[in-house]
């Protein structure tokens, strides 16, 4: 049987977890099936059917796909998941909104988020925010799936030339409907695949001070991430949002400033390859988990960083 | 206007986890426990809903061990009406109990039912969604924000690029992030009178419905353990030592 994976897009352009999904699947079933499900997504449909991994595209067009509508697109997934072992999407806000309600209908028991797959049936999964991974064995005939992205490498994107088969729209219940989308339009790096990432936390006591962590990420070309204390005092928007309940980032080089390292930060970053505190508590516990840590007045620091990385001849992109 | 709100007992969570060295689950005992934080604001927009007059009857219910009772009780302290406890003696995935929960709501019907996002216990992210599925109503995840209209709601929901607002019809789940509001402290006298506050308790085996775990836990354990590194006198070193040492930038 294959393996379905749900891709997101955003009608013109397919999104990188996506091509993450695809790779995880790929480590324990080679027959895979990409279901586009949108409203005039042709070029989606035609990105997927490049990925050498994916077997066949399924296209299903509708106005009613347009927005991810998790009431609209879940009959749709449920009455293809007849012909596949594994339904799987990303478990970012895409996979989380729509997927349990598909395992509902299928009295499937999901498996949410997970980093490793051992098997067909065996993953392993973070809980307690990161502080405990489990090894778990699903016993249902069908599997609904949610990989974390940042644990699995993307698919490569060109070379492939799978068949894209015209699936028919399903009806709708009509009982949501879209009003709008605010996004926050950056010219930086998306968060969750930055190299670099720089967060800000409570300790940047305004947004206005964040323009110095903005500084600092345009030459770093750094995405800016924010803890949850930051984004709860107003200082940034939540899509900036690191840690358990926001995002979870795996950048090279993470650069914590101000920030004292709750949990639930700590389960959004922990896996940074390098990672470095700026923080005037030398108590703070971030300083626990950091490579490097700089006790100081992040005021102080901050500007002095900048000048510091002028001074470099090169800098890596 | 009747809403439900649900409410799980989880490790407190500032508990620093530790994993029970025969690799079956994490100490539990004698650790604090407390409300999975982003329920405390579900109850808290349910009893706002209350007190502008728009909701008449609050109910708080939970699924969970006889102590699970206590986070019932702090929902009526906060301003629920009654509460219902679903007593299970052993853990049961997010679809058996939103399946328990279903059964309450076709005998409750209310029109909104509230509840945290996520449980920070097992990051699972699903019993509302699967609730919501399992009834045919329209959820609203990740709510930071709902506006009550006649027969509908507006929810300003947090997703990955933003904020996204969608209208549902009622009935409707709704699940809550931390940033929907604020949620308040007990006084001690709402807290002494919570205590006379009915809570009807079920049990969750007889309601008939298939509870069965479908996952097994074949193993918990510590994540790798990240090394402290260094600390750096100054930030000409932190530079040096990123440029050089483990050149990154």
């Amino acid at each position: 049987m294959p393996a379905l994976v749900i891709a997101e897009h955003d009608n013109l352009k397919l999104k990188t977890f996506s091509l993450n999904a695809i790779n995880a699947v790929s480590k324990i079933n080679t027959d895979i099936h990409v279901l586009v499900a949108g409203s005039k997504c042709d070029n989606v449909c035609k990105e997927v059917s490049a990925v050498p991994l994916v077997k066949k595209v399924l296209q299903s067009d509708s106005t009613n796909y347009e927005n991810y509508l998790a009431e609209n697109l879940t009959p749709l997934v449920v009455k293809l998941a007849d012909k596949y072992s594994h339904i799987v999407a990303s478990a970012n806000t895409f996979g989380k909104n729509f997927m349990p309600r598909v395992a509902a209908l299928l009295d499937t028991s999901q498996i949410s988020d997970i980093i490793k797959i051992n098997g067909p049936d065996t993953f392993i999964r973070p809980i307690y925010a990161g502080n405990a991974f489990a090894t778990v064995k699903s016993n249902d005939k069908k599997k609904c799936i949610t990989i974390r992205p940042t644990s699995f490498d993307p698919a490569p994107t060109s070379g492939g030339s799978a068949v894209i088969e015209k699936v028919d729209a399903v009806d709708v219940p009509n009982i949501s409907k879209f009003i709008k989308k605010e996004e926050t339009k950056s010219e930086r790096p998306e968060l969750g695949t930055a190299r670099v990432v720089i967060s800000g936390g409570r300790g940047m006591q305004s947004g206005e001070n964040f323009k110095l962590i903005n500084a600092i990420a345009d030459k770093l070309n750094a995405a800016v991430g924010a803890s949850r204390a930051a984004v709860d005092a107003g200082y940034i928007s939540n899509d900036h949002q690191v840690g358990q309940t926001g995002k979870v980032v795996v950048p090279d080089l993470y650069i914590a400033v101000g920030i004292s390292g709750a949990i639930q930060h700590l389960a959004g970053m922990k896996e940074s390859k390098i990672i470095v505190a700026i923080n005037k508590d030398g108590e703070a516990p971030i300083f626990s988990i950091a490579d490097y840590g700089l006790e100081a007045d992040l005021f102080e620091a901050l500007p002095q960083f900048l000048d510091e990385l002028n001074k470099l001849n090169t800098i890596q992109k | 206007m009747k809403i439900l709100v649900a409410v799980k007992r989880v490790i407190d969570y500032n508990v620093q986890i530790r994993v029970k060295e025969d690799g079956t689950g994490v100490q539990t005992d004698n650790v604090k426990m407390s409300t999975n934080p982003p329920d405390d604001n579900a109850v808290e927009e349910a009893v706002k809903l209350k007190e502008t007059g728009k909701a008449k009857e609050v109910i708080a219910i939970t699924v969970g061990e006889e102590k699970a009772q206590e986070t019932v009780r702090k929902a009526l302290a906060v301003g629920a009406d009654r509460g219902i406890h679903v007593k299970a003696d052993s853990y049961i995935e997010p679809l058996g109990v939103a399946k328990l929960l279903k059964k309450v709501i076709e005998k409750e019907k209310p029109d909104i039912v509230f509840m945290g996002k996520q449980a920070i216990d097992d990051d699972c992210n699903q019993t509302g969604q699967m609730l919501s599925a399992m009834l045919g109503w329209p959820q609203g995840t990740f709510a930071s924000k709902i506006e009550l209209k006649d027969k509908s709601m507006q929810v300003t929901r947090e997703v990955d690029e933003g904020l996204e607002t969608i209208e549902i019809n009622l009935p409707a789940i709704v699940t809550c992030d931390l940033r929907l509001n604020e949620p308040r402290y007990a006084s001690l006298p709402n807290i002494m009178k919570a205590k006379k506050k009915p809570i009807e308790q079920l049990i969750a085996k007889d309601l008939g419905v298939d509870i069965s775990n479908r996952i097994q836990q074949l193993k918990v354990e510590e994540p790798p353990k990240r090394k402290g590194g260094v600390k750096v006198a100054n930030v000409a070193e932190l530079v040096s030592k990123l440029k050089n040492e483990a050149k990154v930038i």
